[in-house]
């Protein structure tokens, strides 16, 4: 499905990683570990198409992402680093437009409960910038519950900050999207309770 | 395929309207700006009355600058500029939703106070109303092609200055269309030709530079 070839990327004068090359079939879930700095972050921006490799392609069902952004958007879900709260919004708020952005509109009560679900139920009507820090990275992963109609996702480091049951929740809802056929990349730096251990790719083996 | 546009309208203006303070400090700029000119060049009324469209089209032009570099910064920092630029729907349509909600909340405002400020100015009635469509027509192109400024400049250090540099002589041929049009109303050639080249240009923006500020936020991505 998602397929990367002979990838390098150049941060700055830095070249990160070369040659690089993967694929990723339906129900599959990859891990992508390295040290810091080793260019996971560069790799996962590489892999949505925020970012041009400096050299080598990325395919999604055999097509070139740049060639036909729009399908491979329509099946991406991208959570990175930065939770992108709006301190001046809602939980509920956020995740509307979120949702909307996406060009996806599940709608009020549907963001409700999916904010309710991962433990949002008594901050719907607070702005954001009163939540803590592993509450605000569960609005950005509310969205996960509302795109299993997405079959890739995309997560940078989506366990930092959050409690052991949340992690637990998390772990179970990313190996249900891949057993309903979808396919997850992520990165961590912690051990979750996965029952299937992760595809690991390793970037120390690539780097420069 | 709306859904992104009315999606992002709807929260600009709703962040704008929960920071008020922020939003008022362009207009305050506005009217101390022009209010500072007779101080300046003396309060000779037929002096005044010349400068009136010039120092207004001017002022509102500064006030424009001072507010853009807010367009894309904050949700560039939070991340929600990534977000909406992996939407499968096209980048140029929720562009031109933020700089429409924008242009609502620092370009409307000024466009409603400059008759009043005109009078401080003893502007001819009948020219108020050339005035008004002038910067009507006018603040929206300041604003979209500021956005591709804010654009390019987004993330740099000194993006502001730079911001300035780069914009400030994209602005002129509407300085001289704007402020033209109520000079020829009042000097009896009428504003026709200037409003329409304004109009004109107000088009132009629109069809184009969505699509070139969409260009420049996936460069600032990179």
């Amino acid at each position: 499905m998602l397929e990367a070839q002979e990838l390098a990327c150049l941060k700055g004068d830095r070249l990160l990683f070369r040659g690089l090359s993967m694929s990723l079939d339906v129900s599959g879930m990859l891990r992508v570990a390295g040290p810091n700095g080793v260019g996971k972050t560069s790799l996962l921006r590489i892999l949505c198409g925020l970012t041009m490799p400096e050299y080598g392609m990325v395919r999604w069902h055999g097509e070139d992402i740049r060639r036909d952004r729009e399908r491979y958007h329509r099946a991406l879900l991208y959570l990175g680093h930065a939770p992108a709260l709006n301190d001046l919004l809602t939980p509920l708020e956020n995740l509307r437009f979120a949702c909307a952005s996406g060009g996806e509109d599940p709608g009020a009560e549907a963001c409700r409960a999916a904010l309710v679900r991962i433990g949002l139920g008594g901050q719907l009507d607070l702005p954001a910038r009163v939540l803590s820090q592993g509450q605000r990275r569960r609005v950005g992963l509310a969205r996960l519950f509302l795109s299993a109609a997405r079959p890739c996702w995309i997560l940078d480091e989506p366990f930092t900050a959050l409690d052991v049951a949340a992690v637990a929740d998390l772990t179970a809802t990313l190996e249900a999207h891949c057993e309903a056929g979808g396919t997850v990349i992520l990165t961590t730096h912690q051990d979750a309770p996965f029952t299937r251990a992760p595809r690991v790719l390793d970037l120390s083996g690539v780097a420069c | 395929m709306l859904g992104p546009f009315l999606a992002v309208l709807q929260r600009d203006l709703t962040l704008a309207w929960r920071g008020r303070a922020d939003v008022l400090v362009t207009l305050a700029f506005f009217v101390i700006v022009v209010c500072l000119f007779p101080f300046g060049v003396g309060a000779e009324t037929n002096q005044l009355r010349a400068i009136a469209p010039g120092v207004l089209w001017v002022a509102a032009l500064l006030s424009t600058l001072l507010s853009l570099h807010r367009l894309f910064a904050q949700d560039h920092a939070d991340g929600t500029l990534e977000q909406l630029l992996l939407s499968p729907e096209p980048t140029a349509l929720w562009v031109l939703a933020k700089v429409l909600a924008h242009w609502i909340v620092t370009g409307l405002p000024l466009v409603i106070a400059a008759p009043g400020l005109a009078l401080l100015f003893d502007v001819e009635q009948g020219a108020l109303g050339v005035l008004v469509l002038s910067l009507a027509l006018g603040s929206p192109i300041l604003a979209l092609l500021g956005a591709v400024g804010a654009a390019l400049t987004l993330g740099l250090r000194s993006g502001g200055v730079l911001l300035a540099l780069l914009v400030l002589p994209l602005f002129v041929p509407v300085l001289i269309f704007g402020a033209g049009a109520v000079d020829s109303h009042l000097g009896g050639t009428g504003a026709t030709a200037h409003l329409l080249l304004l109009g004109g240009g107000l088009l132009g923006a629109i069809a184009m530079t969505p699509f070139a500020c969409a260009a420049a936020l996936r460069i600032a991505m990179e």
